[in-house]
């Protein structure tokens, strides 16, 4: 009775390990994806392809989700983790989140279709490059938590340094949009887009304070 | 057998009844508070567990306790252990962490005044001493315990699910051993008393199997510890869990292990045996406090962390019981010894 148990326990942990790896890797997927989205709508505008890809994102972002309740019903029902278990649920919630942000990003630009003149395609592909190694850092800081608890300090390092980077970016592409003879509503317009993009940053870097705390939490 | 014999063991049982039903939270109660092992789960493994430790190495200290005074009449064993019980639960009510082991200690050096018995005060002594060193030896265990897994923990990565799945074993196996050792331990605090004078004899079963009247003695009371773990330790370990001791899971089973080993260490005949057998100073075999050990572990910890996490009020709560308990249970005894013999005409010593 007891072995049996004790093999389900294990057989139990290693599926969580695979999905919530699998959460991850899907985050830091959308995150390539969403690099690529851009200097193709940037080139392009919203073709076929960009579509495609947006499609992508939006299968991707289910997938995701469905992983989370997943693991939340298995971490509740098996009651896994009791001490850790908030932490945990609170951190795919927020990850999850930062998906969410891809996807809107990528129907913001598929609906709204802003016009990006040429002189600014470098500044928002450079800050769209950050804004994806910020928040693979994160994916680094999370499964530092999970594997590495000494490595979260190392990683969420990165976070921050990658969103201040952003924020400078953001701020100089910001200037140099309301710097143009272009109309008021078109410069904010664009404006939109560029904040909506470094705020992805700014959430990673919440999580990544986040996951710090929860790391202090997990020692002995 | 007679009926007022079962009546009179029935004192002990009792007494085994809120052994189980309190101590039983010290080994399982941060790992069920805490929702890592199910109460049925802990509450069997602990059951049968108890029962084996109380019968395969539950002599040694009950031999020490039988130094102390040996009580030669039923209605007298059966005062001293409802004066144990007794003084337990005045205690108990006022809050003070106590043991079943000094409350018997103490209702033992009482039946030895009213019957002007000796004591003996060296065995007094050895048992008073180990009390004291028993937090410590905890507390000491736990200190090496933990810088050991925190270590293990640094260079081996584990996955935090998968820390928690052996988290959970390692709990449920230190919970098994802490439920044998117990049992081995504090037998003696709740049969102790009626080993010289038991009503059984010696079964033999099929040649197989010989079970002596002293095991049949620990047997019971294993069964009536296991009765006390089963059916009413679980608010205890609840509240065990979520209040006394607000550790990490990974921190629990080290304070588990640790009072364990105490346990364990204070009641192996084989271990004192094999230090003996090596001129080394032999651990005497006396019931120590359950509570004690896990509250020295946890202060061990504590102290490791930085002392912010130390409960000296329940650490002088303890020293406080050391004195107070064995006095009250030894008046006790003494008032019921005298009821029993002038009131119910009971024998109460020969």
């Amino acid at each position: 009775m007891f072995s049996f148990k004790t093999e389900s326990i294990f057989g139990q942990t290693k599926q969580l390990e695979r999905e919530i790896d699998q959460f991850v890797d899907i985050l830091s997927e959308v995150g390539l994806v969403f690099k690529a989205i851009i200097p193709l709508y940037l080139s392009n505008g919203a073709s076929e392809q960009f579509d495609k890809m947006v499609t992508q994102v939006s299968e991707m972002e289910s997938k995701a989700d469905k992983i989370t309740k997943e693991v939340e019903r298995t971490l509740y029902e098996e009651t896994l983790i009791p001490d850790a278990r908030s932490d945990v649920l609170r951190l795919l919630e927020h990850m999850d989140e930062l998906i969410g942000m891809y996807q809107g990003n990528c129907y913001h630009f598929s609906i709204q279709k802003p016009d990006f003149p040429k002189e600014f395609h470098d500044d928002l592909k450079n800050l769209t490059g950050t804004v994806v190694n910020c928040v693979e850092s994160l994916c680094l800081t999370v499964r530092s938590f999970f594997r590495d608890i000494k490595s979260v300090r190392n990683n969420a390092h990165k976070v921050t340094f990658y969103e201040k980077e952003s924020d400078k970016q953001f701020s100089a592409l910001a200037r140099k949009i309301f710097d143009t003879d272009l109309s008021l509503d078109k410069k904010m317009h664009l404006r939109y887009f560029v904040e909506k993009i470094d705020r992805i940053c700014d959430h990673a870097e919440d999580i990544a304070d986040e996951i710090q705390i929860y790391a202090i939490k997990r020692a002995i | 057998m007679d009926l007022t014999i079962i009546v009179f063991l029935l004192g002990g049982l009792f007494l085994g009844w809120s052994l189980g039903a309190n101590d039983a939270a010290n080994v399982f109660g941060t790992a069920v508070g805490t929702r890592m092992i199910r109460f049925q789960t802990a509450a069997i493994v602990c059951g049968i567990f108890v029962i084996l430790g109380a019968v395969i190495s539950g002599a040694g200290t009950t031999e020490t306790l039988g130094k102390l005074g040996s009580i030669n009449a039923m209605p007298g064993a059966f005062a001293v252990c409802v004066a144990a019980g007794f003084a337990v639960y005045l205690m108990t009510k006022s809050g003070l962490p106590v043991s079943t082991t000094q409350a018997i200690v103490g209702a033992i050096v009482g039946w030895n005044i009213y019957t002007d018995s000796t004591t003996n005060i060296q065995v007094l002594i050895t048992i008073i001493i180990t009390w004291v060193i028993c937090p410590i030896i905890a507390g000491l265990i736990a200190m090496f315990f933990f810088i050991l897994t925190k270590k293990l923990l640094q260079t081996t990565s584990l996955h935090l699910l998968r820390l928690d799945a052996y988290t959970r074993t390692a709990l449920l196996l230190a919970g098994a051993f802490g439920a044998y050792s117990l049992g081995a331990n504090n037998i003696a605090n709740v049969m102790g008393v009626f080993v010289p004078i038991s009503p059984f004899t010696e079964i033999n079963f099929m040649n197989i199997l010989t079970l002596s009247s002293t095991g049949q003695l620990f047997l019971l009371g294993g069964i009536a510890i296991a009765v006390g773990v089963i059916t009413y330790s679980k608010r205890v370990m609840l509240t065990v869990g979520n209040d006394l001791l607000k550790l990490s899971p990974v921190a629990a089973f080290i304070v588990v292990i640790s009072h364990s080993i105490v346990l364990f260490l204070f009641a192996s005949q084989g271990i004192s045996n094999f230090l003996h057998s090596l001129n080394l100073p032999s651990i005497p075999l006396v019931p120590v406090s359950s509570s004690q050990a896990i509250v020295g572990a946890v202060i061990g910890i504590g102290l490791l962390k930085g002392g912010k996490e130390v409960k000296w009020d329940i650490a002088s709560k303890i020293a406080v019981g050391w004195v107070v308990l064995p006095i009250i249970a030894a008046l006790i005894s003494f008032v019921i010894l005298f009821v029993l013999q002038n009131i119910f005409n009971q024998t109460v010593y020969f």
